[in-house]
């Protein structure tokens, strides 16, 4: 049977606000635990939720960016269940009237050609708190820290049809929400996580089949493998005459499978209803239009002015654009070198993409500045070293031994490009070796790479390459 | 309308209440009645009426992105039956 | 005369005038308490923090900083957050909870000087029209102890009645300040839906709950709500509008031209009939203070029962979900899992009518049942609501019974939990409508106490409190003090 898998995702982004959804207390990543947990985060009796602007000016900014409507009003509802990590008995979201409906992103196959992928809607709701399952004498832990975060859910439609698919788009959803600044996009810290909906259907097949809700996948590699794991399953489930059940499994990275949580499922009712601690959010125009000013350059939109302006191919300018930083750092060395889009490309994603994944730093923390990446680039490019003597150099700025031209004095790297210089040492490289210019000159032109060799030897690799050969061709044939 | 006992264990559940035995007749025909007696509500003429979830019509204030609240949770532990590390302590959460 | 017979304003006077001390009047108040402690009227009396903060007024007053307010004892009910003071709500699920916040109506009464004497016993959660749920036991009606006094603020009731606090917070969220106000001949307000914070304020409905005050006199309800309403940032559903100064409003009240709105529904059958009479004379007294008396209908009123009996017990089983024993409150002992630490918890914690609530609500918002049930009351809310606008286009105020009836015998009504529900008949509709609303003394029946109902339009607590004010003026129902306090 040939079967069509069908794949939505729901992501969950945290929102990068300095304090809650619904409370005054911080949601910076790492504290002691329960810490960061206020009597609103905690439940105390009596206390009630009030709404953090920028959470609003955030949702506004994604809906605007996936040109989505902004819903003028919206509503809270309470999504009532028992468990230790959600204090208040219910999880403040958003349930008939989300925040932002209908929209769609782009995503990049691995052919080259672009798919659109529609998403639902994006809700606000707050994120709960941690169970740890370490061994407190046989009881788990709870750490509500986490507990009020805000979180923007956003639901795809299941128009996603392999995990490689699945895999891109979340890659481009966590471009867009950096650029947004509405998140951090770290998925180790849990700042962007995803639930997989997925199900099969025989190729042509109009009806869904029944899916399967897959947690914790929180890696790119994590979200490819229970993928294809959870496909293979139900396969093998359907083939062997059974039927897939409508459940949540949740991912086991050590394991690699999925295993049913049929616990958490237990007749779930979740009843919900508007919350009436809080109001109807709304959203007037004005709200909207400046947000829609503030836009930042979107990363399809800068990735096609790459293409346009600097003359990068589609794929440069997809992997130059992947994160704002990256993009503005490659942008800050044209600029600095005046031009040359194409060599400031290539050592971008070269060299520096490069050393910073060895050093496991981000472009931020770059060792070497756009402004002394330039600094270097001018270098090459008024030929006061060669792109191999640039390499050396780099490498030494990478070390922390100064900008460009520092090195190349302190090292003396500095090309010659004085002829007669030139030649006096190819005259002695000649002198040097009778035996081989005797076979050069007898028609074994292939030694002209020996005497290439054997110059840039002597000059430690400072001669002007290209002088080099002109110079010694014409020496050699005289 | 009357519920059986089934569905009322059912409520319980869900609303994680134990009743004993000894109540759950109790809570079977006090629920039955009060049931019925909000029945009465479905022949009420709501054509066209908005369903009223706030009793004034007003929007969501927004506050400003701040932090405001400092760590207090020494003072929130001591109401807390069972704490370790800083941890609110739990019978084995079972995945 | 003795102090306790005096109305707040009065003592207000007395201390301005040096006649005495707070920290004489907060001892005199906490010997009335001790004495009368048979009532069951408080959960937690603070004899040495109250004689502190007493001694701290009589300080602020020497500096010449008192206002009305300072160093006059008051009660809150056992509802509202009291930072570092045990705050059970009537239950057994927090009978080991210190809060560690003040709710904002905490916090702003003691900063106007005033003086905490304790919190007083409630219906737990404030479920209850007779505080008979309460894990602390039944309050007495010092009117006859054998009677309620009335709930669910029934112990903040008492304590005022019996003159064991000048004034008393309480909460109503069907009734809960004006029906026990009626019961043990006292004045109640409930303010408009937003006026008073919410914060701090144990969540029974949020849609219906709202602070406000058990007072001995519309005068006194007054000056304490100037000090209580108000905007705070905490509570989304706060109205942030100014606070007009009550006290004044009222001294300038004027009943020439009143049109009070006396709806039809509100003397049906089932009301006492020497309620009525008393109700009737009471609107006689309006007349002759220079109101008109209009005929008005509230059609939908007699639905107003059951919409509450889905609305409340809907918003509360979620707002009860956090007592889960996990980070205060009663925790189960010996449990093998987490349901089980759940169930016993809330199953032992919890008493019966609030476990009947819980379930009615989670019923009522489950699948399949949420339109039949929670879509339709508040679709019959907004019938109700718009049947009041109506009126308010042709009225300035409605007016009927408080309650159907006088209190009732400790345990009468204990078995039924319908007839009980039905006792908040005319009190309920003012909290789905979210108006503002009053309950004065207005005779006895039988040596006991019943209540003129005014509800009046949103925020239009001056005028309430003005018509009150007159009223109180014309007549002593609200001076009656029950015997042998």
């Amino acid at each position: 049977m040939d079967w069509e898998v069908v794949i939505g995702l729901e992501v969950h982004a945290q929102l990068r606000t300095r304090s809650k959804i619904f409370s005054g207390a911080s949601t910076a990543f790492g504290a002691a635990p329960n810490t960061q947990a206020c009597a609103i985060d905690l439940g105390f009796p009596g206390v009630l939720p009030v709404l953090n602007k920028d959470v609003v000016r955030m949702a506004v900014r994604f809906g605007l960016a996936i040109d989505a409507k902004i819903s003028p009003r919206s509503i809270f509802a309470r999504k009532n269940y028992f468990y230790p990590d959600l204090p208040k008995g219910y999880q403040i979201s958003q349930y008939e009237l989300p925040v932002v409906e209908g929209g769609h992103l782009d995503i990049t196959l691995e052919d080259g050609s672009t798919k659109r992928i529609g998403i639902t809607r994006a809700h606000l709701e707050e994120d709960a708190g941690k169970s740890l399952h370490e061994d407190f004498h046989g009881m788990t832990g709870v750490d509500l820290n986490r507990a009020g975060t805000p979180l923007l859910e956003i639901v795809s439609e299941p128009e996603l049809r392999s995990a490689g698919e699945a895999v891109a788009y979340l890659k481009k959803m966590r471009t867009l929400v950096q650029y947004l600044e509405i998140c951090d996009g770290n998925m180790q810290e849990g700042s962007l996580r995803c639930d997989a909906n997925v199900s099969i259907r025989p190729r042509g097949e109009q009806t869904l089949g029944t899916r399967a809700e897959l947690k914790n996948l929180n890696s790119f590699r994590f979200i490819e493998k229970a993928i294809h794991h959870e496909i293979e399953r139900q396969i093998d489930v359907i083939e062997g005459g059974g039927k897939v059940v409508q459940e949540t499994r949740l991912y086991d990275s050590d394991r690699d499978e999925t295993r049913s949580m049929r616990s958490k499922e237990e007749a779930n009712d979740y009843r919900y209803f508007p919350d009436p601690d809080l109001l109807p959010l709304v959203i007037e125009p004005a709200f909207v239009e400046a947000e829609k000013a503030a836009l930042p350059e979107l990363p399809g939109a800068k990735q096609q002015r790459f293409v346009d302006s600097f003359g990068l191919s589609t794929y440069d300018a997809e992997v130059l654009t992947a994160t704002r930083e990256m993009a503005d750092y490659f942008e800050a060395v044209v600029d600095g070198l005046g031009g040359e889009p194409k060599l400031a490309a290539n050592w971008v994603m070269g060299d520096l993409s490069g050393a910073l994944n060895r050093d496991g730093l981000d472009v931020a923390r770059s060792r070497i500045d756009a402004a002394m990446l330039a600094g270097l680039l001018r270098r090459i490019v008024d030929k006061t070293i060669s792109g191999k003597i640039a390499k050396q150099v780099f490498e030494a700025m990478w070390a922390g031994e100064g900008d460009a031209d520092t090195v190349i004095e302190s090292r003396g790297l500095r090309q010659i490009t004085d002829t007669g210089a030139i030649e006096t040492i190819i005259d002695e490289v000649m002198a040097a070796n009778p035996a081989q210019l005797e076979q050069y000159r007898s028609g074994k032109d292939k030694l002209f790479g020996f005497f290439v060799g054997q110059v840039m030897k002597a000059t430690q690799g400072k001669a002007n390459p290209q002088q080099v050969n002109e110079l010694l061709r014409k020496k050699l044939s005289s | 309308m009357s519920l059986t006992r089934e569905e009322v264990e059912k409520i319980a559940l869900l609303a994680r209440l134990e009743i004993s035995d000894e109540e759950m007749s109790g809570f079977v025909e006090n629920l039955s009645n009060i049931i019925d007696f909000v029945e009465q509500l479905a022949a009420a003429p709501v054509d066209g009426v908005t369903p009223m979830a706030h009793p004034l019509d007003m929007h969501q204030r927004l506050r400003a992105d701040d932090v405001s609240e400092a760590d207090q949770r020494d003072l929130f532990q001591q109401n807390a039956p069972a704490v370790e590390a800083g941890l609110y302590l739990v019978p084995r959460v079972i995945e | 005369m003795d102090i306790h017979a005096s109305t707040l304003s009065e003592l207000s006077a007395g201390l301005a005038a040096g006649e005495y001390s707070s920290e004489e009047l907060t001892r005199h108040y906490l010997g009335r308490i001790e004495q009368h402690a048979d009532l069951n009227a408080f959960i937690t009396v603070l004899p040495e923090q109250a004689l502190e903060s007493a001694r701290a007024a009589d300080q602020r007053r020497r500096e010449g900083e008192a206002g009305p307010l300072t160093g006059i004892p008051l009660a809150h009910k056992d509802i509202f957050c009291t930072r570092g003071i045990l705050t059970t709500c009537g239950s057994k699920i927090l009978s080991n909870f210190k809060s560690p916040y003040d709710a904002t109506v905490v916090q702003r009464l003691d900063a106007a000087g005033m003086v905490l004497l304790g919190k007083t016993n409630m219906d737990e959660f404030a479920m209850g029209s007779s505080n008979e749920t309460s894990w602390y036991g039944p309050c007495q009606n010092p009117w006859d102890e054998s009677r309620v006094p009335g709930g669910s603020s029934g112990g903040s009731a008492a304590a005022v009645a019996a003159r064991l606090a000048p004034v008393a917070t309480g909460t109503d969220t069907g009734g809960s300040i004006r029906q026990p106000a009626a019961l043990t001949g006292i004045t109640g307000l409930k303010p408009t839906y937003g006026r008073v914070s919410r914060f701090g304020m144990i969540a029974f409905a949020s849609s219906l709950d709202q602070g406000g005050i058990l007072a001995l006199s519309a005068e006194d309800a007054a000056h304490v709500l100037g000090a209580m309403a108000g905007f705070d940032a905490n509570d989304s559903t706060s109205v942030d509008r100014p606070v007009p100064d009550y006290a004044g409003d009222i001294a300038a009240a004027d009943l020439g031209g009143l049109r009070i709105g006396v709806p039809g529904e509100f003397f049906e059958e089932g009301l006492d009939p020497d309620v009525a009479t008393a109700v009737r004379d009471a609107l006689g007294v309006l007349e002759g203070l220079g109101a008109t008396l209009v005929d008005v209908e509230l059609p939908h009123l007699g639905l107003s029962v059951p919409t509450y009996y889905v609305v409340a017990p809907a918003e509360a089983s979620s707002n009860l979900s956090r007592f889960d024993g996990v980070r205060y409150g009663y925790r189960a002992e010996g449990v093998s899992d987490l349901l089980d630490l759940y169930r016993r918890s809330r199953g032992e914690g919890f008493g019966a009518e609030v476990k009947r609530r819980i379930m009615t609500g989670t019923y009522a918002l489950s699948a399949g049942y949420y339109d039949a049930y929670y879509l339709q009351a508040q679709k019959v809310r907004q019938l109700i609501t718009d049947d009041f606008r109506k009126a308010f286009t042709k009225v300035d105020v409605v007016m009927g019974p408080t309650t159907p009836t006088p209190a009732f015998g400790i345990g009468d009504k204990t078995d039924d939990p319908i007839t009980m529900y039905l006792n908040d008949i005319y009190t309920i509709a003012a909290n789905l409508a979210g108006l503002p609303a009053m309950s004065v003394p207005c005779g006895l029946v039988e040596g006991l106490p019943v209540g003129l109902q005014m509800v009046g339009g949103h925020f239009e607590e001056s005028q309430l409190l003005g018509i009150a004010h007159r009223y109180q003026g014309a007549t002593d129902w609200h001076r009656r003090m029950p015997e042998g306090y």
